[in-house]
């Protein structure tokens, strides 16, 4: 069943298109992130002109983090307090992100850039999780209970000034590693067009400990707010929103991240690390096979400007 | 098609006596857009007329029939190894070239008429991607970037050529169908109809049509273009509600 749409100016199958807003959707769910990593990518292979795939599938992920913050709200699970401080902190570090974009994008080495940042950041972290998963694994395996934290255990960084209480989190740390945080988080999302969701979950559950339905909760309600800026601003900025492909992602995703959510909070924390370790590592390998493997074909055809 | 060859013979009758001349119209001068299009076909009707003063030809008429879409500005990049990763290094801009390009004939094009005339006159893939107007030339350089965009074009059934495209109804009609994929840009395609005998040019005629959005796909680009702040907010709202509306009916808790 194909279906033109209107912006992208191509025909698509629809039933396609259902299908990946709920297989990304379901991921997205699960794990608490935007998923426009894998979303993006899927809709550039289908002919979706690049800007008008990065737009609209805000849109989708929008929707998406509607439903799993409304669900996390519903169960106590969103910490606003700690949500304001990344989404002020996320806002700042955006504006640097597009300053240094532009920056880099004169000097011509922003796809260097990208890509060798692509790699290092997903490596590294999906590395250090992946590690950490093994370990605990070995741990259960051998019957060794984890050391019970006590109170006053927490790394240096906590400690810095300005300690403030996240109580949702149960968190009593300084907010500077928080505002640091979210900047970077901002920043990396201008700069590699990834919603955040990537890294904030990872930092907020291994650099703060903070329980994962949490995390899960409180990065769906930030990346709400993200997204639907991004949503408006891609549209006045580029024209890049399709509202027909943007209903079709949404009506799969959705549904895709409902399940997705519900499969999350039967999931042991354990294997949700592990998980989510794997995923990253999988997507920094993609970018770092993309980068040393000789392509099929070295030439690529990017239309600038159609005339009117 | 009956009416429409007759229709053509007499326009082609009130021409002045010349040698031969051309006369070509189209199946359609407008396509239209609607939410099941999923490309379409134009066809390109054409008569061939003589009067007493036409000298007899040798050799049989051919026909080149050459539709260009809308144009654009590109960019064509080149992946290189450097040290042991693959980067985007050299690029060659194409300022202004058709997203769409046909190149219909009854015979190859190099066949039909001298290497020198074809390229004169644009005839054929070859003759237009390589002519000096299509990208600047770089001593050699822009040569493969040439190429691989023929290549890539071609790949997407956007440029295109088919030596039988042209077919010949009568010694002095001829029809030529003219797909246009899917993803081809809407805009305005120009039509180039060239005859030829025995290498020369006998005749020429050009016309167009227009590949357009109709109804809701026309509304709805006019909407994002105009008031786009609405239009994103509209997408904004969309999406909230969608997002409500899964979790209402996933409620169970």
């Amino acid at each position: 069943m194909q279906l033109y749409l209107p912006i992208a100016e191509i025909p698509v199958n629809v039933l396609l298109i259902l299908a990946m807003g709920a297989a990304v959707g379901f991921i997205s769910g699960l794990f608490g992130i935007g998923g426009g990593f894998l979303m993006t990518p899927l809709l550039i292979f289908l002919g979706i002109p690049p800007a008008i795939a990065v737009g609209t599938q805000q849109a989708q992920i929008a929707a998406s983090s509607m439903t799993s913050a409304l669900a996390a709200w519903r169960r106590d699970a969103i910490d606003l307090k700690l949500s304001a401080f990344l989404l002020g902190g996320g806002f700042v570090g955006t504006m640097l992100g597009v300053w240094f974009f532009s920056v880099m994008r004169r000097a011509g080495q922003l796809e260097l850039v990208i890509v060798v940042s692509y790699v290092t950041l997903f490596g590294v972290i999906g590395g250090l999780m992946l590690k950490e998963s093994v370990r605990e694994f070995v741990r259960q395996r051998r019957g060794i209970a984890r050391p019970m934290r006590r109170a006053g255990d927490h790394p240096a960084y906590l400690g810095l000034p300005l300690r403030t209480r996240f109580p949702k989190s149960r968190l009593y740390t300084s907010v500077i590693p928080i505002i640091a945080l979210s900047l970077f988080v901002g920043f990396a999302g201008a700069v590699l067009g990834i919603g955040g969701g990537f890294i904030v979950v990872p930092a907020l559950l291994y650099l703060f400990r903070v329980p994962p339905t949490v995390v899960v909760g409180t990065s769906q309600f930030q990346i709400l707010w993200t997204t639907l800026a991004a949503t408006v601003l891609h549209t006045v900025v580029n024209d890049a929103v399709d509202v027909v492909l943007a209903l079709m992602l949404i009506l799969g995703g959705v549904f895709g991240a409902q399940f997705g959510a519900r499969a999350g909070r039967n999931l042991r924390a354990e294997l949700f690390r592990f998980l989510l370790a794997i995923l990253v590592l999988a997507v920094g390998l993609r970018f770092a096979i993309e980068l040393v493997l000789r392509p099929a074909e070295p030439f690529s055809v990017q239309v600038l400007e159609i005339k009117p | 098609m009956r009416a429409a060859a007759a229709f053509l013979l007499t326009l082609a009758a009130a021409a002045p006596a010349r040698a031969e001349s051309l006369v070509a119209s189209l199946s359609t001068s407008r396509v239209q857009i609607t939410s099941n299009y999923t490309g379409a076909a134009i066809v390109v009707f054409g008569a061939i007329e003589k009067d007493g003063q036409t000298v007899a030809r040798t050799g049989p008429y051919d026909v080149v029939v050459t539709v260009r879409g809308p144009r654009a500005s590109l960019v064509v990049r080149e992946k290189e190894p450097m040290g042991p990763i693959w980067l985007n290094r050299d690029r060659q801009p194409f300022a202004d070239v058709p997203l769409y390009i046909a190149v219909l004939s009854s015979r190859k094009v190099e066949e039909v008429t001298t290497d020198a005339l074809r390229n004169r006159l644009k005839v054929g893939l070859e003759a237009i991607v390589n002519g000096p107007d299509f990208t600047y030339s770089r001593g050699g350089a822009d040569r493969p970037f040439r190429a691989a965009l023929l290549r890539l074009q071609k790949q997407e059934r956007l440029y295109l050529e088919n030596a039988r495209g042209v077919t010949f109804l009568t010694t002095s009609l001829f029809r030529a169908p003219v797909p246009i994929p899917a993803i081809a840009p809407p805009g305005n395609y120009e039509v180039d109809v060239i005859l030829f005998s025995d290498n020369v040019m006998l005749a020429r005629n050009q016309t167009n049509f227009e590949l357009v959005k109709t109804g809701f796909e026309q509304d709805v680009a006019a909407i994002a273009r105009e008031w786009s702040l609405l239009y994103g907010l509209a997408v904004a709202a969309m999406a909230v509600l969608f997002g409500w509306i899964a979790s209402v009916i996933f409620r169970r808790d």
